[in-house]
């Protein structure tokens, strides 16, 4: 287990460097020149010179890429001349409120998403199991920006139960937990549906195998067989997938926040795109794929944990 | 102790099949007594697989019983709710299953799998649960059970497996144990073992023993008694001995002139039985083996056959026989 642990970190750091520096050559291949774009057409060269220099752009690009990494490896992301403050100081700030919005809304739609494939797959067949099938496909197919203005709507306007925009007064928890509510319902509405249907899918293949019948020859209760003999094989494509999905969580949270006027990482790197503000898109690149890589790789060996096959697989 | 401990009567079996019913088994009559040890044998799709699920209660949702009773311990099994079933599981009858890789849970321990299959005994702990297991591996003859008891079924042989599934069979002692095609599964010096570790337990278990399988050299080394399955009847039964030297339905001659160890002289080709099992869905007036059957005669294709007594203990079901 160790050895596997050792070698899906090491592999980590490796897609991270990788991907560092595609996102440099992306940045350098999009048209638009960054002092240009933020001093306005009438800015003369010596200040355009001065912006520049001030923000990198003046040295060779290897040197850039070098000093990126090297300050970045000290926990130095640069210096956002926009808003005059570091960029990792930004980052801080806004990448929290994402973070809690996704892990939030894909872990009650883990939960409600378990919860509603076990139970499909315990009528499966029968009336409970079809109405879930219907259910499960409108979940997907409707965006979660929708489900986030018409939950505004209802909950916020008409009911007035929680509040329409912002992410909460800081350091009130009460405020700040009734803030998220909405956007984290709206984000994971669409993963119920989907987790739903996936854990029905692979616990019907699991039910259908032998050892499960073994299991009802020995006289175990059926909810016992669902939940420790089943789930734990079913879950394992799911984890793997919700690895993955919190990937698109994070992205299309900037629908949400947008929405719902919620400060996070998505309007932040949006932002910083349309400004060609070199600093912060590379910051942020960095964080959300550190961040991704530690969800993958926990979700690696998380599945490591539950399977011991996979185990001796790279054990070999 | 004179009482069957497994009694089925008049059991007749269908599965919804697209093109209709599939009638599994009809009219099967058997019964086992303690200490006894019952082969049943026939070829592929003769319903030996459907009965020995039967006994246990397992037939898919898809099988409907049509007619007649299984008792266990007098115990008629319609007569007790789902529930009640399940609880007999394990503790008054037990199977092994054919296919040792498949058999038990990948993810959990063999150990933790043994445990959680002593479900059905009340007022024993867990670490009374696992003591016992762990005697029981020892006693199907694995080495070092205490390294077993935390092993995944990956990580063991097919024939350790097999073991390992004979002794959570045997843990709760049940009064019946169905083994299905115990030995198919494995390459030939395993099937000894195997075969060998069977002959052993016969001598200190006490219950019975069903053994469904198409070799009839396993049938041989172990059982008492042997019933010859035939599109879903039980065409003839009999001591052992009886039915391997003196068979009298055509189709167990038949049967046993194709096995392989029955045949002395070196021949050019293996002899095969013509013609294929009849369509279950629509299962013949007559008898089912008439088409396949050298000794046929006009009233087989029309009524169906009885059920002759040759002597104590050995029926056959033809119209040919004569006591």
């Amino acid at each position: 287990m160790l050895r596997y642990a050792i070698k899906r970190i090491g592999l980590a750091v490796v897609i991270l460097f990788t991907v560092m520096l595609a996102m440099y050559a992306m940045v350098f291949l999009v048209p638009g020149d960054p002092a240009s774009l933020a001093l306005g057409p009438r800015a003369t060269p010596e200040l355009k010179a001065l912006l520049r220099e001030r923000m990198g752009l003046d040295q060779p690009v290897l040197s850039q890429i070098w000093h990126f990494f090297a300050s970045a490896a000290t926990g130095d992301l640069g210096y956002d001349v926009w808003s005059k403050r570091p960029v990792l100081d930004q980052i801080l700030e806004f990448f929290p409120n994402t973070l809690i919005l996704g892990a939030l809304a894909l872990g009650w739609a883990l939960v409600a998403g378990v919860g509603l494939g076990c139970l499909a797959v315990v009528w499966r067949g029968r009336m409970i199991d079809r109405l879930l099938g219907i259910l499960s496909v409108s979940l997907i197919s409707v965006p979660a920006f929708v489900v986030a203005i018409y939950a505004l709507l209802v909950f916020a306007v008409w009911l007035r139960w929680l509040p329409a925009i912002g992410a909460g007064t800081p350091g009130d928890l009460a405020s700040q937990a009734k803030a998220v509510i909405l956007p984290a319902f709206a984000l994971g509405l669409g993963w119920v549906g989907y987790i739903a249907r996936l854990v029905r899918a692979s616990m019907l293949e699991v039910m259908g195998e032998n050892h499960i019948r073994t299991a009802r020859a020995f006289g175990l209760p059926e909810s016992r067989i669902v939940l420790r003999y089943a789930l734990r094989i079913a879950i394992i494509p799911t984890i793997a997938i919700l690895a993955v999905g919190l990937g698109s969580v994070l992205s299309s949270a900037v629908f949400v926040e947008t929405v719902f006027g919620r400060p996070g990482i998505g309007t932040l790197i949006t932002g910083a795109v349309q400004k060609r503000n070199y600093p912060v898109v590379m910051g942020t690149v960095l964080c959300m794929t550190a961040f991704y890589l530690v969800i993958v790789t926990t979700a690696d060996l998380l599945i490591a944990r539950l399977d011991p096959r996979v185990r001796d697989v790279f054990r070999g | 102790m004179t009482g069957p401990v497994l009694q089925i009567d008049g059991l007749t079996l269908d599965y919804a099949v697209p093109g209709g019913r599939l009638h599994a088994l009809r009219n099967v009559s058997l019964s086992i007594k303690k200490g006894e040890v019952l082969g049943i044998a026939g070829e592929s799709g003769c319903g030996k697989s459907t009965l020995a699920a039967a006994m246990i209660g397992l037939t898919g949702a898809n099988a409907r019983r049509v007619a007649g009773t299984i008792q266990i311990d007098g115990q008629d099994m319609e007569a007790l709710t789902e529930d009640d079933r399940r609880r007999l599981r394990g503790r008054k009858i037990a199977m092994v299953f054919q296919d040792p890789m498949t058999a038990f849970n990948p993810v959990l321990t063999i150990g933790a799998q043994l445990t959680d299959f002593q479900h059905n005994i009340d007022g024993v702990s867990r670490a009374e649960k696992r003591a016992r297991a762990e005697a029981m591996l020892s006693r199907v003859g694995l080495a070092d059970p205490g390294l077993i008891m935390g092993r995944y079924p990956h990580e063991l042989s097919g024939g350790m497996r097999q073991r390992a599934a004979i002794a959570a069979a045997l843990l709760l002692q049940p009064e019946v144990l169905i083994a299905d095609e115990p030995t198919t599964a494995l390459d030939v010096t395993m099937e000894a073992q195997i075969i060998h570790l069977f002959r052993e337990l016969r001598d200190d278990y006490d219950g019975a023993m069903v053994i469904v399988t198409h070799h009839l050299g396993v049938i041989a080394e172990l059982c008492d008694r042997v019933a010859i399955m035939y599109a879903g009847e039980v065409v003839e039964e009999g001591p052992v001995d009886a039915i391997y030297h003196r068979a009298r339905h055509p189709y167990t001659r038949a049967l046993m002139a194709c096995d392989p160890a029955m045949i002395v002289a070196r021949t050019a080709r293996l002899p095969t039985i013509g013609g294929a099992l009849p369509d279950l869905r629509a299962p013949p007036p007559g008898c089912a083996f008439a088409p396949r059957c050298p000794l046929v005669t006009g009233r087989c294709r029309t009524d169906a056959p009885p059920d002759v007594q040759l002597t104590p203990g050995h029926r056959a079901l033809c119209h040919e026989v004569r006591p």
